[in-house]
Order: structure tokens, then C-alpha cells, then sequence
């Protein structure tokens, strides 16, 4: 037996403020408008006033509506009954499929214990050049694609995501034009992956609390089938959107904003997400690849800045390629050993030509005559870029090392390439 | 007499409490929810209503819970076992927590810091009679590697009598093993361990000392041209992806100190992953054990409570000082103040305080400069040396080294290495800048041929943007092999590999050896006729040193290589620069 709140003292913004009593920190209430009915958190508490974030917004509210607390915390249900469907943020369906009400779990729980970690181990082979051989992609990750608007990321996730050997992709969509959210749909329907697919999705349309919610649900569920054996793949898309939407609610909470006009907790509440990525000894583990698009491609902004101090690594997406500068994924040192002997040090030797290259490149812009090292440096960025970064080579990494050398060979004697002479010995390609 | 009260207000993880009683300003309480006991500190206090920070997830908290206040303050537990240990910013062992609780940090689970089972070898030190103050030595136990000095309590002021003293043999820490009387014949019994609250410096020696000896990193740029002192502090800001972490990790095992206490605040918890997997099985080269026999990690990673976080990094400096008392050298890694500067900003923004620099508390300046001077090497009461040298890493916002965390700590620190984005791009390992960082610390080098080699760097940069502007053709012959010197030493000696064995460290010798060796080429007058000749020459002689770099100390390849180095140069070299004969003759 709950009682019922009748008199709404205040309406800002989506938080309205009641005076109730045996209210908890973090319940959900559910609020009857003359809209149809609503969830709402419990966001403060201050004596009896209690103050509530509507997930369908403030609009359309009445001081007279019905307030009803349900006495527990957000939950989603969890089971395999959530393969192959979609919802949005707060869970209800958005296919045209049954509400599920069965095994529910709390969102938003305490973090995995350092000390049971595992140091990841795992290569996810993607067959990007850019991604496997430079900056390989580990399983239990979280890396961020940072992007400006209008780069094909969500082409790249979908790529990836159909590519990447896991049980289980979660997708969670935030302020999603709806146009990207039926290609992600028809995508990963037409590659065969929606029936391993669950999405939680938040289109741009959608009332502004239930972003908030979709990386926490897509994240509780990831958790549970982790924890099940499953290695699960979680693709947020896009991060920057949900931390407008904190912006937007902290904000009209009157909170003190810390760096154009986002909340002072941006950095945990991001890594509180991000940090879900786990590697569970004997069990499965959560992958977590966002998208985090740029204002303005400056990556000092407060988003992509967070994040990239969060995450471990980051891809950079620029003119439709995954930019080698700026590019890292930290946890490649944990594979790449084991793979073949020259890949560390044909990446490394690699990217340091390509940097020369810029450096030419510049030099020949500015029209400064061009030596014959610039000469070798501007034929082999060409082919660099053509054959390492073009998004669309799909090649394995053995093949991809093998013309990384015949790249060199073609370009540069061998000592002008710094690399150990142990592996010239080894990998040079004989004189045609 | 404890005090109680009831919540009436929750706002993310603060919750304002109403008392009765009295109370302290930074009391530890614990607030009674769904069964479970929340740590709690009180941050301000305003007539008969506080204001406390919960150190756990305050969902759940509703209005008129019940809160318990325990009349002390944040305080740690001071004792033989530390080394080793994995705990999170309250001192609680984490491996031990997973055990009990399982794969997730649940909740008001806090467990003992020491253990209570394990006993010790005790050996008294003191005899019945014997006048002891605070820090006093009363006896000792083996703690791996060292001996654990059991001291008089920090808290204990003036001076005492041994009543009584236990005989060698084996104790609990819980055991009391001596009884001190003070003037008024008190009777305080002493057990092997003690606490102490964690935001008091302590300062139970007979003074401090200048930091002289260098703390040897094994990073050729930090030993050779950016040292840091035993005993002294320095920083290490960058923008993410630059190292930074990495820095950290090969100081924690590198650095010639006896214990290294890594406080991980704020950031991910993969990388303390490493440490953790990776320090059993490493061998110390000094005592021959194993790396995490000398090791305590402070492991407050991005997604656990915030208010905790704040809490980490004191808790690491007082386990730092607590070492420092027994005459050992203590290196505290945090990574990052940052995250540390943050959680207090957010805790500032609900207290409703008003915010100074992009909404930083006013304090941030004084609290950061606090907690640097705890740093410092000091001489104890009876005549021994320790030291703690405090290295923090900065995240700044942007990676604008002017942001306030930065400029704060900046202005109190001894050593800056400031990570640059264009190094680490570069794949430049470590990506210290080498010209705008300092050190007001002397290294292990003549620091007049360091100077040397910082001029030979400096022109090269200058020469080096010269050249984008009037093109390789437009640069004298003279200026191009000045700026092909410098590049040699940024690739040849600056650059380390890190995944190389031999080059990821390298001892002072061998930076002292491999030095001169570059000296001999940074101040020779070559003969070199083109910029082809001199570029192809130098390609050359940085592949050869690249190699000497990776060979193992003296053996077979690398004497070989230092040869066919040697007379590589001796064909080209006219005679020694006039301006650095001189510093040359002082070898």
C-alpha cells in the first residue's frame, strides 16, 4: 500500500518538487499526467521536500498530478528475452514487441573490485590496418572513437561491430537522429547480428532524462550477461550527447558549472560508465567502444577531454580515416607481442616516418625545395596512407605487416628507416 | 560520550544531518541504511545541523535515518604488514574485500587494515625504566626486506617511563607488548600498532633537511638533465596519452628508494592491474625479493566514490610518513592530483561554496601546497635520515598547463617534467618536454656539460624553426650539423625504448658512460662536406648508438658496438670544439 502524492509544490525545468515523507535517495516514483503517466527519480532530498526528475520531462505537468513512489530504485529486466529487441531509456519497448517485467535488476551498481581484475590478454581482430596493426583493439577495452560531426562513425562502429568475434552486442543510442538509428538497425539486421543484439536507444527527439539513463541500462544488462559467460560488446553512441544532457539537467538545477557550462562530476560520472569494461577471471567480459563527436574538432573540449583521461586510449577519426597521430590504443602493448616479432617495432618505426612525411609535406606546401630525403619521405606517406589508412582495406594483420615492410623497402634504404638491425636481417625484402 | 543524529537531507553523496550532542569537524559517522554502515566524514558544521560526506553510493538513504558519530577522525592504522598491501583510499585491503563481498566493491563491507591473526617476531629494544617520547623505538619486527620499528604512538605528547616490556617472542599487533606511565603515573599500554588521523602531517622528528641525493629513476632525461631529489617533490603534468601513467609505473619500479607507496586516485583501474599482476613476480635488484615486498598500493580508481578519493591521497602520505619515521627512503607516486583537486571541487559545488577558478574552491592552492610540504627529508631524533619525495602526476583540463591545478602545484613543487602531446605523438618515449621543463634539484652529471648539451639542444630547436621558414637550402652548412647534433641527442639519449630490457632503465654507470660518449660527438668540429653527407652520417651513427643502447653493460656486443662507434666518429672528427675543451679536460 504506497500513498499518493497529490500536490506538486514546484516545476523546474524536468524536476518537480513534492513534499512526501519515507522517500529514499534514488527511488523511482510514477507520476500520472493528463499525458499519460511517467517515470521520476528521486534526485534530493531536503527535509519533506522531495525533488523528482520526470523522465518524460516537466511539460505538460499539473501542480494537481498524482505522484505514486514505487519504493525502489530503477530497474531493468534481464533475460535472454532481450536478444534481438529494442527499447528505449527507460525500458519499454520500442519494437513492436511484449514490455518485459520478468528478473529485475537494479541499474547503476557498485564498481567490479580492482583486485579481481585480470590484465587483459585478448586481441580483437577487426581487419582495419589502422586499428589492428597500430593501435590494436583488446578485449575488455573502452576506447572512444572521437570524431568531428559528419565523419562516418557510426559506419566505423557498425563496421566493427559486425566484424569483432563476441557473443553479444548492446547497443546504446543517445540523442540519435532517427535516420542513424534505422542504419544501425537495418545494418546489423541485414549482416545477420540483430538476433545477438539488444538496443537501448534514445533518439534525439526523446524527453532529455532518459539519455541520461540509456549507457546505465545498456551497461546493468552487459554486466549480467558478462557475468553469464558472454563476451559483450557495448557501443555507445554518442557520449558527447549524453553530457549535454547532464549539462542540460545540471543546469536547471542551478548547479555551479565547472567548464563551459558542464557539471564539476563530468569526469566520474563518465568514468562511472566507462569503467563498467571488465575483463571477469573464468567468465566473460564488457568491451565498451564509444562514439564521442567533437564540437567544433577541438579536442580539448570538456568531453572528449574527460573522456580521453578516462578511457584507455581513443581512435581519432578525421577525413574519413583513423588518423595514426592522436590514435592509441594503451592496452596494444598487452597483445602485440604475441602476434609476430616485428609488429612493435614496424608501428613504431612506421608512424615515425609517417611523421617526417607531415614535416615534408609542410616544407613542399611552404614551396621550399624538396631533398632527396623529402623525395623518399612524400612517395612513401602516399602509400602509406593509401594502403595503411584507407578505411577501406580489409586485410589481416600478417598481410598488413608484410606490405608494411615492402612499403619501406620500396621507399628507403634500410638504415634510414631507425629500426634494430636484428630485424632488418630478418624482414627486409630481398632486392626484387 | 558519542554523539548521534538523523538524516534530514541527501544530495548526491552528501547528506546534512541533524546532531545531538557534540561533534567535530572531520568526525568519522557512519549512516545506518538498508542495514548497512555508510562511512561518513563531516565537512562543515552549522548549529545543530552537519553536513557529511558519504564515502560510499548514497542511493537508498532516506530522511530520518539514523547516523552513529565515532568521535574520531579519518584516521589509518599504523603498523608491520602495510608493504604489500592493496588498499582502497580508506585503508581497506581490497584482495580481502573481494573475498568477502566477491566481484564488486558492495557497500559499508569495511574490514581490518592489518591483520589480527598474524604474529610477529618482536624484539624489545627498551628496558623497564627507560624514558621514551612519541616515535620513539620500543622494539622491532621483520617486515620482508626491512625491520619494522614498533614506535611510541604518534598521538602520545611528552614524555613517558616503561612501565613494562614484553620478551622477544611472537606478538599479534593487537597484543600489548609495553606499558608506558606518564608524569601523573597514566598507565597507556602499547600494541604494535596505532592510528593516525590521515589530514595531520607528522612531524615527530628533530628537523628537516635540505634534499640533496639524487633519486635515481633510471630515465636518462630525468637523472642526467631533470633530477629529482630523496626527499623532494615533483610533478608530472601531460595531456591523456602522453605517458604520463607509464612514467609513473617504470618509477615504481625503478627508483632507488626502499619503499614506493602508488596512490592510483581517480584514474583507471586497469592500469594498477599491471602493477598489481606484474610487481610479485619482478625481483628488487636491491634486496633481491620480490617488488611488492616493498610496495603499498592506494587504489581509489575513477568509478569508486568520490569523497573517498579525496581521502586517498592523504592516506597514502601518512603511510609514506610513518616509513619516514623508521630512517627509510619513501617515494609516493599519485596519479592524479587532479582527480584529487576534483573531488574536492565537487564536494565544494555542494557545500554551495563560491567557486573560485573554473570552480575550483578557493582553498585548492593552500590544500595542494599542503599536501606537498609533507614531502621532505628529514633527520629523525636519533641522528638517522628519511625521506618521503612526493611525484604527482597532473591532468590538466585540455592539456593546458595553465589551468589552476597546474599553476598550484607548479609553484610548490622542486622538479617539473611536463609531458608534451607533440613528443608523445611522435611516439617519443619518455615524452618529457626537454625545454620547458626544470629541475631546481643536481643530477649525476657535471652539471657544466649538461649545460653544454642543453645549449646544443636549445640551438638545434631554434635552428630547427629557422629551417621551416628559409628551407634546408636556405640553412648554413655550420647550423645544419648543430641541428643534426641535437637530434641525435633527443633520439640517442633522451628517447628510451621502454619495451626494450636493456634501455627501459638504465643505471647511473652506464648514464654517466654512455654521456661522455655522447659529449665526445656533441663537441666535435666534424668534417662533414654536404647536408646529404652530414644527414646520411648521422642516420648512421644514431642507428649504431641505438643499438649500443639495447646491448646488456658491458658485455661482448656492447663493447664491440662502442668500437666500431668510437672509430665511426674518430673518421670524421677534426678536433674538440674550442668552447668545450675545457669542460672535456675535467674528465
Amino acid at each position: 500500500m504506497r500513498k499518493v502524492y497529490s500536490k506538486i509544490d514546484s516545476i523546474v525545468g524536468n524536476v518537480i518538487t513534492v513534499k512526501a515523507d519515507g522517500a529514499k535517495y534514488g527511488d523511482l516514483a510514477e507520476i500520472s499526467t493528463s499525458f499519460g503517466d511517467s517515470l521520476a527519480e528521486v534526485i534530493k532530498l531536503d527535509d519533506d521536500n522531495v525533488s523528482l526528475q520526470v523522465f518524460a520531462g516537466g511539460r505538460g505537468i499539473s501542480t494537481g498530478d498524482e505522484v505514486r513512489f514505487l519504493g525502489h530504485p530503477m530497474q531493468i529486466s534481464f533475460s535472454d528475452n532481450l536478444m534481438g529487441r529494442i527499447f528505449n531509456g527507460s525500458g519499454a519497448p520500442r519494437d513492436n514487441g511484449p514490455t518485459l517485467n520478468e528478473n529485475l535488476i537494479p541499474i547503476g551498481g557498485p564498481s567490479f573490485n580492482p583486485a579481481n581484475r585480470i590484465i587483459p590478454k585478448n586481441m580483437i581482430r577487426t581487419g582495419i590496418p589502422m586499428i589492428d596493426l597500430f593501435n590494436t583493439l583488446v578485449e575488455s577495452q573502452k576506447l572512444p572513437i572521437f570524431s568531428a560531426s559528419g565523419e562516418p562513425y557510426n559506419e566505423l562502429l557498425a563496421r566493427i561491430a559486425m566484424q569483432a568475434e563476441v557473443d553479444m552486442i548492446i547497443l546504446g543510442g543517445m540523442g540519435l537522429k532517427y535516420d542513424d538509428y534505422l542504419f544501425f538497425r537495418d545494418t546489423l539486421e541485414e549482416g545477420g547480428a540483430l538476433s545477438r543484439t539488444t538496443m537501448f536507444i534514445h533518439t534525439a527527439s526523446d524527453p532529455v532524462v532518459e539519455c541520461l539513463m540509456v549507457p546505465d541500462v545498456s551497461l546493468a544488462v552487459a554486466e549480467k550477461f558478462a557475468l553469464q559467460g558472454k563476451k559483450v560488446l557495448v557501443l555507445l553512441t554518442d557520449m558527447t550527447n549524453f553530457a549535454d544532457a547532464m549539462k542540460e539537467i545540471a543546469i536547471t538545477q542551478e548547479q555551479v558549472p565547472s567548464n563551459r557550462g558542464y557539471p564539476g562530476d563530468l569526469y566520474s560520472q563518465l568514468a562511472s560508465r566507462y569503467e563498467k569494461a571488465v575483463d571477469i577471471a573464468g567468465s566473460g567480459s564488457i568491451t565498451i567502444l564509444g562514439v564521442t563527436t567533437m564540437p567544433g574538432d577541438d579536442v580539448t573540449h570538456p568531453v572528449p577531454d574527460n573522456t580521453g583521461y578516462i578511457t584507455e586510449g581513443q581512435y581519432y577519426l578525421k577525413n574519413g580515416r583513423i588518423e595514426p597521430f592522436g590514435s592509441l590504443s594503451r592496452l596494444k602493448q598487452q597483445v602485440n607481442d604475441k602476434t609476430r616479432d616485428d609488429h612493435r617495432a614496424l608501428m613504431d618505426g612506421m608512424i615515425k616516418l609517417y611523421a617526417s612525411y607531415k614535416d615534408s609535406l609542410e616544407k613542399q606546401s611552404m614551396g621550399f625545395n624538396m631533398s632527396d630525403w623529402d623525395k623518399k619521405l612524400l612517395k612513401y606517406g602516399a602509400r602509406f596512407e593509401a594502403e595503411m589508412m584507407d578505411l577501406s582495406v580489409n586485410t589481416p594483420l600478417e598481410k598488413a605487416l608484410d606490405n608494411g615492410w615492402s612499403i619501406l623497402a620500396e621507399c628507403f634504404s634500410s638504415e634510414e628507416t631507425g629500426l634494430k638491425s636484428s630485424l632488418i636481417d630478418k624482414f627486409w625484402p630481398l632486392e626484387r | 560520550m558519542k554523539s548521534s543524529g538523523k538524516v534530514v537531507g541527501v544530495n548526491g553523496n552528501m547528506v546534512t544531518v541533524e546532531v545531538t550532542g557534540t561533534v567535530q569537524l572531520n568526525e568519522v559517522g557512519y549512516v545506518l541504511t538498508e542495514g548497512k554502515r555508510l562511512k561518513s566524514e563531516i565537512i562543515r558544521v552549522n548549529g545543530d545541523r552537519v553536513q557529511m560526506q558519504v564515502f560510499e553510493i548514497t542511493k537508498g538513504i532516506g530522511i530520518g535515518d539514523p547516523v552513529e558519530f565515532s568521535t574520531e577522525l579519518l584516521a589509518v592504522e599504523l603498523g608491520p604488514g602495510l608493504l604489500g598491501q592493496v588498499y582502497d583510499g580508506l585503508q581497506n585491503p581490497l584482495p580481502e574485500l573481494a573475498k568477502e563481498a566477491g566481484h564488486f566493491l558492495e557497500r559499508g563491507f569495511y574490514l581490518d587494515p592489518l591483520s589480527k591473526e598474524k604474529e610477529w617476531e618482536f624484539t624489545p629494544t627498551v628496558s623497564v625504566g627507560d624514558s621514551v617520547a612519541q616515535a620513539d623505538v620500543i622494539g622491532s619486527v621483520p617486515e620482508g626486506p626491512f625491520t619494522h620499528q614498533i614506535l611510541v604512538p604518534f598521538s602520545l605528547l611528552g614524555s613517558y617511563t616503561v612501565k613494562s616490556i614484553q620478551p622477544k617472542g611472537s606478538y599479534k599487533i593487537s597484543d600489548t607488548v609495553a606499558e608506558v606511565e606518564d608524569a601523573k603515573g597514566n598507565v597507556f599500554p602499547l600494541k604494535m600498532s596505532f592510528e593516525w588521523p590521515v589530514k595531520k602531517a607528522v612531524t615527530c622528528y628533530a628537523e628537516r633537511l635540505k634534499p640533496v641525493d639524487p633519486m635515481v629513476t633510471q630515465v636518462r632525461l630525468i637523472d642526467t638533465f631533470l633530477p629529482v631529489a630523496k626527499g623532494g617533490t615533483y610533478c608530472i603534468p601531460g595531456p591523456f596519452g602522453a605517458g604520463k601513467t607509464v612514467l609513473q609505473q617504470i618509477t615504481s619500479k625503478f627508483a632507488d628508494v626502499d619503499i614506493v607507496i602508488v596512490a592510483a586516485c581517480g584514474e583507471r583501474a586497469g592500469e594498477v592491474v599491471e602493477t598489481l599482476k606484474e610487481f610479485p613476480e619482478l625481483l628488487d635488484p636491491k634486496t633481491g625479493r620480490s617488488l611488492m615486498e616493498r610496495t603499498i598500493i592506494i587504489c581509489n580508481t575513477s568509478s569508486m566514490p568520490v569523497a573517498s578519493r579525496e581521502a586517498s591521497v592523504y592516506t597514502a602520505v601518512t603511510l609514506a610518513e610513518y616509513y619516514r619515521q623508521m630512517g627509510l627512503d619513501v617515494l609516493l607516486l599519485a596519479d592524479s592530483t587532479s582527480r584529487w583537486a576534483q573531488a574536492m571541487r565537487e564536494m565544494s559545488g555542494r557545500l554551495e561554496e563560491i567557486p573560485g577558478e573554473e570552480a575550483f574552491p578557493a582553498y585548492l592552492e593552500s590544500t595542494i601546497a599542503g599536501f606537498y610540504e609533507r614531502a621532505g627529508l628529514v633527520k629523525l631524533k636519533d641522528g638517522r635520515k628519511g625521506s618521503v619525495t612526493i611525484g604527482g602526476t597532473v591532468s590538466p583540463a585540455g592539456g593546458n598547463f595553465e589551468e589552476p591545478v597546474t599553476q598550484a602545484t607548479l609553484k610548490v613543487v622542486g622538479a617539473f617534467h611536463g609531458l608534451s602531446r607533440e613528443r608523445s605523438d611522435a611516439r617519443k618515449y619518455p615524452a618529457i618536454h626537454p625545454i620547458d621543463s626544470w629541475s631546481k634539484y643536481s643530477g649525476i652529471i657535471n652539471p657544466d656539460q649538461t649545460e653544454y648539451a642543453y645549449n646544443i639542444l636549445f640551438r638545434a630547436n631554434e635552428i630547427e624553426s629557422m629551417m621551416k621558414v628559409v628551407g634546408e637550402e636556405g640553412t648554413s652548412l655550420a647550423d645544419f650539423i648543430q641541428f643534426q647534433k641535437g637530434e641525435l641527442l633527443d633520439a640517442a639519449y633522451f628517447q628510451q625504448n621502454s619495451f626494450d630490457p636493456v634501455d627501459a632503465a638504465v643505471s647511473p654507470e652506464r648514464q654517466k658512460y654512455v654521456f661522455n660518449l655522447m659529449m665526445e660527438v656533441l663537441t666535435a668540429v666534424l668534417d662533414l662536406s654536404s647536408k646529404d653527407e652530414a644527414r646520411g652520417w648521422f642516420n648512421q651513427l644514431r642507428q649504431l648508438i641505438l643499438d649500443y643502447n639495447g646491448s646488456e653493460w658491458q658485455s661482448e656486443g656492447f663493447v664491440k658496438l662502442e668500437g666500431e662507434i668510437k672509430s665511426f666518429v674518430a673518421d670524421k672528427k677534426i678536433r674538440v670544439d674550442e668552447n668545450a675543451a675545457a669542460l672535456m679536460a675535467k674528465n
